[in-house]
């Protein structure tokens, strides 16, 4: 690719990822001063968002690190919580096929955000989508570890009173998800997301529902596979 | 106390397990074979049921058993809703949702 297509991919990138700028500014920055007030400097937090980049985990593994050695079951919480993750694989499988030396580091920053970015954007011919994808995920792991460094250094600069800016994150998937309701043929799909995870956060509760609300919504998926085959044309 | 090379394990092992999490289906269907059909089906219709998921998820910790514990976050799901199905513009419906939640719960359900 030339370096004008390169600015043009980038220049078609970054506008998508300027929600994700201001809420991972925000949130970027909360996980710095969470870390400060835990006792654990910026090293600490920005080391952690650079590596693990995976923000919920990220917040729980700063109370990890207070309480008892135990590397086997802080293992076992992170596959927990994080086993969402299977899903945006499986999903974007062909995807990232072709996008070479790339694919890796794609693979390794699909956050939630650069999944839902990078899995609903339809990008027009001109564009390289390997590229943008690798923008996109580039630009939101940028603003996260750039949040929590601004966080963890300046904690106690921040004056006015962001109680409630962190619904921009609970915004965002709101919003996607609409997007997508608005653009589907059918919502049997999106109905299923919703039904199954509510189902089993209220029969679970909230630590652990996320498994079973992927196995539930994986078997529901498969049980009408036949019917969606037939009503349309996979590609 | 942790010491702090029981620290790097444990960041390490949040990595470890992070990184599983990412990778495990790319190890498993992996280079240039064709993926198989259940899969490709699965691809195709994971997304929309996942972005449910991802709201349900960003919405876990609502209290249902107290007003103000649902109402701002009903209220601004609402606002946003509205917003889209009018104008449709992601930035007006993300600052108009987060804004007048912000309001709520500041100062109206403070």
């Amino acid at each position: 690719m030339s370096f004008d297509e390169h600015v043009s991919t980038f220049k078609y990138a970054f506008p998508k990822t300027i929600p994700i700028l201001a809420g991972f500014a925000f949130l970027g920055m909360s996980y710095g001063i969470y870390m400060n007030s835990l006792g654990f400097g910026p090293l600490y937090a920005i080391s952690m968002s650079m590596f693990i980049f995976a923000g919920s985990m990220e917040f729980v593994a700063g109370s990890l690190l207070l309480g008892p050695f135990a590397p086997l079951s802080a293992f076992l919480l992170t596959l927990m919580i994080n086993a969402r993750h299977l899903f945006y694989g499986i999903a974007m499988l062909d995807k990232f096929k072709g996008t070479g030396k790339k694919k890796a580091y794609l693979i390794y920053g699909m956050c939630d955000e650069s999944f839902v970015i990078n899995s609903s954007t339809q990008v027009p011919q001109y564009i390289n989508q390997g590229w943008f994808m690798f923008y996109v995920t580039l630009l939101n792991q940028i603003y996260w570890v750039g949040g929590t460094t601004i966080g963890s250094l300046f904690s106690s600069a921040v004056t006015f009173n962001t109680d409630g800016l962190e619904f921009v994150m609970v915004a965002l998937f709101v919003i996607i998800f609409l997007e997508n309701w608005m653009k589907e043929h059918n919502h049997i799909s999106s109905i299923i997301g919703i039904v199954a995870s509510v189902l089993s956060l209220l029969i679970f509760g909230t630590d652990n529902f996320i498994i079973p609300a992927m196995i539930l919504i994986l078997v529901s998926l498969t049980s009408i596979k036949s019917t969606v085959e037939k009503r349309e044309v996979i590609k | 106390m942790m010491t702090i090379t029981e620290h790097i394990i444990i960041i390490g092992v949040v990595v470890l397990g992070t990184l599983l999490t990412r990778f495990l289906p790319f190890l498993i269907f992996s280079g240039d074979k064709e993926t198989p059909q259940y899969m490709k089906y699965l691809g195709y219709v994971l997304p929309p049921a996942v972005f449910g998921l991802l709201v349900v998820y960003s919405l876990r910790n609502v209290d249902l058993t107290s007003v103000s514990g649902f109402l701002p976050e009903l209220l601004a799901i609402g606002l946003i809703i509205v917003l889209h199905y009018w104008k449709r513009n992601m930035l007006l419906s993300l600052a108009g949702g987060t804004i007048f939640y912000m309001i709520l719960v500041q100062m109206v359900f403070a």
